[in-house]
Parts: structure tokens; sequence; C-alpha cells
């Protein structure tokens, strides 16, 4: 058992989550009060002592599932899978694509699928994942994939799309059904299937791992951490997923920029109310009462490139805006690509992000003339018409890659508006080795920013918002060791 | 001490008592909590009932609940203790004639000292329940100061002493998730976190909360507050705010949900006025494709 832990924390460091030794002890010290029999009690004590992140669960998940999946218990669950293999034995190799299974043995499954899903039969599901995949996926042995292939093929076979059509139809005869009942069917269905899609990821995996041992397979399945997805390429599920955790990132941010006093916090001294309170203790004053200063408001502009070639980041970008429109009573936001407009408004609270998001894309004017990225245009532009509205209490953030199309980057309005705002930061999506490469201009702006930060990924925007901790006199230490190159 | 808490199942059904109705996944955590002697860091959405499971579990274990309310600015006078100085000044303008050795003596006693709750619950002579809620309100300094509470059970006073814990509280701290709590504090708790949960037990849960709630209710309450869930909201409804709306259909003595009534008493489950208008319309909103039919 120990070596099995040992080597489950393993592939967790390697998946990125950070599991201490302390940690690793604890979870040595929970088993001796868990039931191994219980997979669920088991799995809750390796989760709760290793994982101390919601946002690593997932791939704790994983992890567990490969590291695991031979001990799983269940009356007869390995009794019957047994057989099964054997018996497919001779029949799979000579399988190969063409999926020769019988198209009777297929609408057999079929039809158990559907009386699973209709009736809700956990049971039936997981029989009903467990020989699809047995028939459906082909699997061939010694193959390195990481089972998403596999899944893909069964479920393709079975048109799980048509029977959840089929059983809405089925459900919802009745004509009266309100467009209510019918929404509420949808989805109780909907997370049936998802369970059966869990269901046939499970088995197939527990396959894999029977044929190539759990290393190789948790190394292939290993995926990188959310805070560590690359944000210039990040899926739209997992662009949902950080627009969930970056709520707390932003109240953060606007903590750091209100540049709250932390040692002084105590204000003037109030006069009066000591005097006052000095009548209590015979005229001493013992307590002294102070005046608490007003943290001062942030204000903040935030400038973010919409352009085509950052569309993945862009959505990201907007989602940081979003989030941090309710921490911030003074946010000004603008999207630009060669043109520059506000879209403040878009964004004000109770507004869905989706819907937003639409209205950048309809109705703010960032585009001026060929739609390729000017900055040095969108800068001209912004300091014309938003210049005046800069003060020293200002704080510029622009996201960027700033690639120009080798156009003029104007690196004399950007020390303009540097030296009117409190400071300016620029977060560059694009690996810092890029920089400076090709129409990259980054060092125009770099010498009159507070900091230039390369932001690939939600942890880079961690440490970015942490940084602005530092006190003011050494926010240039912010400064990231980044020199633009000698020939520029 | 433990006898309470026999095995995870034992903690589920004493739990369950009480109506709080744990999963698996909490019960077992629970129950190590127990064993190990460890706190415990819920963490989850606001309204998932994170508070509920301390005080139901002080309730399961018989012990009194000691709650600290964490919130910007706490400090150690607010959380530890203090020394009531009032009383001091009291006490040494009352005996000028002492010397100063025994009254200094004097005044740096347990009588002078005004114990907080997480001393509180160190000095406590019967075990109790520890509640440290919201616990990523209070500044990444602060959080420091319960350390050494959270993982040896004692508090330092200079002028006393170190207090240790007679008896060891089972500590539950909550957290909202609104900033990263220290890896210093995450290392010494186990980790629980509470989601919203299934449909089947959002049912159970409001068929304990709710009085006189029918079963067919219940459940057409979970799978609609479920189904409001998907919607990208501002705020997705909790399960406090589900058995709010569950109170209020019983009260109006609805039977069954139609769609205008849900859309008439949306504004218990939401608090924004976006999220109600987009739930509204598509809940009035006609039959889709399938007209026909």
């Amino acid at each position: 058992m120990l070596g099995l832990l040992t080597g489950f924390i393993e592939e967790l460091r390697a998946a990125g989550i950070p599991v201490s030794m302390v940690e690793a002890i604890d979870a040595a010290e929970a088993l001796r009060f868990t039931d191994l029999e219980d997979r669920r009690a088991f799995k809750a004590t390796l989760g709760s002592t290793l994982v101390k992140n919601a946002r690593h669960y997932e791939a704790f998940e994983t992890a567990f599932e490969v590291y695991f999946a031979l001990v799983r218990p269940g009356p007869g669950d390995d009794a019957d899978a047994e057989p099964e293999q054997t018996r497919q034995a001779q029949p799979e190799p000579s399988d190969g694509g063409s999926g020769g299974g019988g198209d009777a043995d297929l609408d057999a499954l079929i039809e158990a699928l559907r009386r699973a899903l209709s009736e809700g039969d956990q049971g039936l599901l997981r029989a009903v994942a467990r020989r699809s995949v047995v028939h459906l996926a082909g699997m061939e042995k010694g193959r390195p994939v990481g089972g998403t292939y596999y899944l893909y093929r069964t479920l393709r076979r079975l048109d799980v799309d048509r029977i959840l059509a089929e059983l809405l139809e089925a459900a919802g005869a009745s004509p009266d059904m309100t467009a209510l009942e019918e929404r509420l069917l949808r989805e109780e269905f909907e997370e049936r299937i998802e369970d059966f899609r869990e269901e046939v990821r499970a088995e197939i995996r527990r396959r894999l791992v029977a044929d190539r041992g759990r290393e190789a397979v948790a190394k292939t399945l290993r995926r990188p951490l959310l805070e560590d997805t690359d944000l210039m390429h990040a899926s739209r599920e997992e662009l949902a997923r950080l627009g969930q955790v970056i709520h707390p990132l932003t109240r953060k941010l606007a903590s750091r920029l209100a540049q709250r006093r932390r040692r002084g916090r105590r204000g003037r001294l109030d006069f009066r109310r000591t005097v006052r309170r000095s009548l209590s203790t015979g005229g001493v004053p013992l307590e002294p009462q102070f005046r608490t200063p007003r943290p001062t408001k942030p204000e903040v502009f935030l400038l973010c490139d919409v352009s085509g070639s950052m569309a993945t980041f862009a959505r990201f970008a907007l989602q940081f805006v979003y989030a941090m429109s309710s921490q911030f009573s003074k946010l000004r936001s603008f999207a630009f690509v060669d043109g520059i407009d506000e879209v403040t408004a878009f964004f004000e609270a109770g507004s869905a992000f989706e819907v937003a998001l639409e209205r950048v894309g309809s109705e703010a004017e960032v585009v001026w003339l060929d739609g390729h990225s000017d900055y040095g245009h969108v800068l001209a532009q912004f300091w014309e018409r938003y210049g005046a509205e800069l003060t020293p209490r200002s704080t510029v953030i622009l996201t960027g890659d700033a690639r120009n199309n080798y156009r003029d980057a104007r690196g004399d309005i950007m020390a303009a508006i540097a030296g009117i705002v409190r400071a300016v930061y620029w977060l560059n999506p694009e690996p810092q080795a890029y920089w400076d490469t090709g129409d990259s201009v980054m060092s125009a702006y770099a010498g009159h920013c507070d900091g230039v930060f390369e932001v690939r990924n939600l942890r880079q925007l961690e440490s970015f918002v942490e940084g602005l901790a530092l006190p003011r006199g050494r926010i240039g230490g912010l400064r990231t060791e980044w020199k633009p190159a000698e020939f520029r | 001490m433990t006898v309470a808490l026999p095995d995870p199942a034992a903690v589920r059904e004493g739990l369950r008592r009480f109506n709080y109705l744990a999963d698996d996944r909490i019960a077992q955590v629970v129950f190590l909590a127990d064993r190990l002697g460890k706190p415990i860091l819920v963490e989850g959405p606001a309204g998932v009932g994170k508070t509920e499971l301390a005080k139901a579990l002080a309730a399961v274990a018989g012990r009194r609940l000691i709650r600290l309310q964490c919130y910007e600015g706490l400090d150690e006078s607010k959380a530890l203790y203090e020394w009531n100085y009032k009383k001091q000044l009291l006490r040494i303008q009352a005996d000028t004639g002492a010397a100063w050795s025994e009254l200094e003596e004097d005044i740096f006693s347990e009588e002078f000292l005004l114990p907080r709750p997480l001393l509180e619950a160190i000095r406590s002579s019967d075990p109790v329940v520890l509640l440290i809620d919201e616990v990523d309100r209070v500044e990444v300094e602060t959080e420091a100061l319960m350390l050494e509470v959270l993982s040896d059970f004692q508090v330092s006073i200079p002028e006393l002493g170190t207090v240790v814990a007679t008896t060891r509280p089972l500590v539950v701290l909550t957290s909202n998730n609104t900033r990263e709590l220290s890896e210093a504090l995450k290392r010494r708790c186990l980790f629980l976190h509470i989601g919203y949960p299934s449909v089947e037990r959002e049912k159970e849960i409001l068929l304990a909360r709710v009085e006189g709630l029918s079963d067919h209710l219940a459940d057409q309450i979970a799978r609609l507050v479920r189904s409001v869930r998907n919607f990208q909201l501002k705020k997705p409804p909790s399960v406090s705010e589900s058995i709010d709306w569950a109170r209020t259909l019983l009260e109006l003595g609805v039977e069954e949900i139609e769609p205008t009534t849900a859309r008439d008493t949306l504004h218990v489950l939401l608090k924004y006025q976006n999220d109600i208008e987009k739930v509204s319309r598509d809940l009035t909103a006609a039959r889709p494709d399938t007209a026909g039919a």
C-alpha cells in the first residue's frame, strides 16, 4: 500500500500539484482510519489530505482513476470483467476499423443504453458502458494513446445524440408539456448521458492501465493544471473554467492597487474622541482614538487587444475585465485593434458576460482601417480622446502582444502617458523569447512602462498581482529582467 | 472523546439527525478530522452549508460551539485575548500601598485576561467545536495568528506563559475562496470542497429542512434549481436560497410549479435583476423546435 501511495504522490507532483512531505505523512496516517474496501472513502481520504486547492481536484481525480483503477472493488465487478475479456480475445484483433461485432449486438447495446438512460439505472448504465467498450472501441494492445480516441469511437457507434433525441420524443409525447418541463427533462437526460460518458471513460482507462501499466497511462493523461494552461491556446472549456476562478484574483488586484498603508493603518489622532473616552478612566487618556484614513480608490484604465491573432487571449482578457468591473468602482475598460473604443458600459454590474462579449464584437468601434493591429494609432487615439482624463492616481494596464504589423510604434505617446499616471503595466501573452522578433515592438514601450510581464497563464497573472504588493518605492524592482535586444 | 463518532457512517447518521445531509465525502473527512485531530478547511460557494456543517457537528458531538467570525482588520485582541486594562488600572489605583512586583504579578493574572474565541476554545475544560468562519476575509498576516492554535492547540501569552488545550477542540474553518489561503494554513488542515449538491441530495435537503413540503414539489424545485444553475449567472442560487424558495412556494400554497409561479417568485432565488430577467425570459419562452410535435 505504501509503495502505491508514494507512487501516487509522485504522479500528483508530476502533474504539478504541490504535495508536501507533511501532507504525504498525513495521508498515510489518515489511511489507517480509512476503510480501504470503500473506494469513495478512500478517495475522500486522499483528496482531503493531499489536495488543498479545488482547482487541482480534476488532476487529482484523473491520477486517482489511473492509479487505483484495478483495486476497484464492487460486487462481481472484476468477476464478470474477466471472462468477458477472454471471450473477446479472439474476435477483437480481427475487428480492425470496420467494427464487425455484429449489428445485432450493436442494436442490443443501444436498446440497453436507452433503457438505462430513461430509467436512470446506474448498474445497467455501467454494464452497458463496459460492454460498449469491449465491442465498439476496438482497443489495440500496446498503442500509446490516451483514450480519447477510443471514447470517440465508442460513442460514435452508439450515436448518443440520436438516443437523446429519441428519449425526449418518447418522454415528451404529451403535447401539453411546457417549455419548462421539456427543459428539465432534457437536462435530466443530458446529465445521465454525461454519467454514461464518464463510465465509458473509466472503463477505457481501466483497460489501458491493465494493458500498459499505471505510470505510462498516467503520463499520457497528464494535462497542465488550470493555472498553467496557455492562454493563447486555451480551449473554450478551459476559458470558461478560468473565468470562474479569476474572481479572487481581481479582488486581490483591487486591494493591491488601493495601496492601503499597512503599517500606519491608524490615521491622525482624533482629539475629541480621545478626551471623551478618557472620561471613563478618570481623565487619563488611556486609549488614544484615531481617525481611520480612507483608502484611496484606485482608478484603473484597462486596454485590451482584441485583434484576431489574440482571439483566445482577448476572450480571457475580457473575462478579466468583466471580473474586475465588479471589484473596482473606477474601472474604465477599452478594447482595441487598430482603433480604440471604450467598453466600460458593456461590463457594467449585472450584465452577463456573453452579452458583454457580443457587444464588444458588434458595437465597439475597434477597427479603424483594415483590422490589423496598430498600437501606434491606438495610443494616439487614446491619448487624444481620453488623455485629459488621466491623473496621477490612475493606473494603466495594457494587454497585448505588441505586434504592430511594422507600423509606427509611437513610443513617445507611451512616454507621455507614463509621465502622468501612477503606473503603466504591460501584460504580454507571448513567451518572452519572442518579444522584439518579427513585428513585435515590445521594447519601444517597455522602457516607459513600470513593468512588462509575460502573462501566458493564470499562474503568471497571479504572480503579477502578487508583485504589486511591494511598497511604492520599490515598484521599480518589479520590472522584469527582460532587456531589449541591442540592435533595436 | 471520540465515542460520539465511531465511524463515517455514524457521522453521517448523526449529522442527519440534526438535519444536515452529508454525502460520503463529507462524512469521511469529518470522521478523519476527529480521528487525526486536525482542523477541516471547508471551501465552496456561498450558501452551500459550510457553516451549517460546523453547527450540526457541534450538535452531534454534544459540544459547545465557539465561533470566530473573521473580517478584514481582525487582530489578536479580537481573536486571541486582550488584557482588561480598565480593570488593571482600577486595581492599581485601589491599592496604592502595595509593592510593585506584587502588583505586577497580580494584574497580569488570568483575572484580568479577556479571552477571545481562540483562547476560549483552548481553555475550555469541556471539548468544544471551534468554528472560524470566512477565514479568507482576514489578511495573510492575521492568518498566521491562527497557526499556533491550529497545529499545536496552544496559545502563547508573553506575560502568562503558554496555555495548552486540555481537550482537543474540533476545528472547522470556512472559506468562500475570495483569496488564496496561505500554504502554511492549508497544510495544517484537511481540505473539503463542498459544491452544489446533486438533484437527489438537494431534494433530500429540502425535505429535511422545509416542513410540510411534498415530495413532488421538492423534486420539482431541486430540478428547476439545477437547471437555473446551468445558466451563465452572476450569482447562481445557493442551497439556502432554494430552501427559501421552497418555503415561499409552500406559504403561497403552490403544489405544482407553473412557469408563471416560478417567474413571479424568482426574486427569492436570484439576487440580481439581470439574472432574474434572463431566467424568466427563458422560463416563459415558447417550447423550442418541437412546437409541432
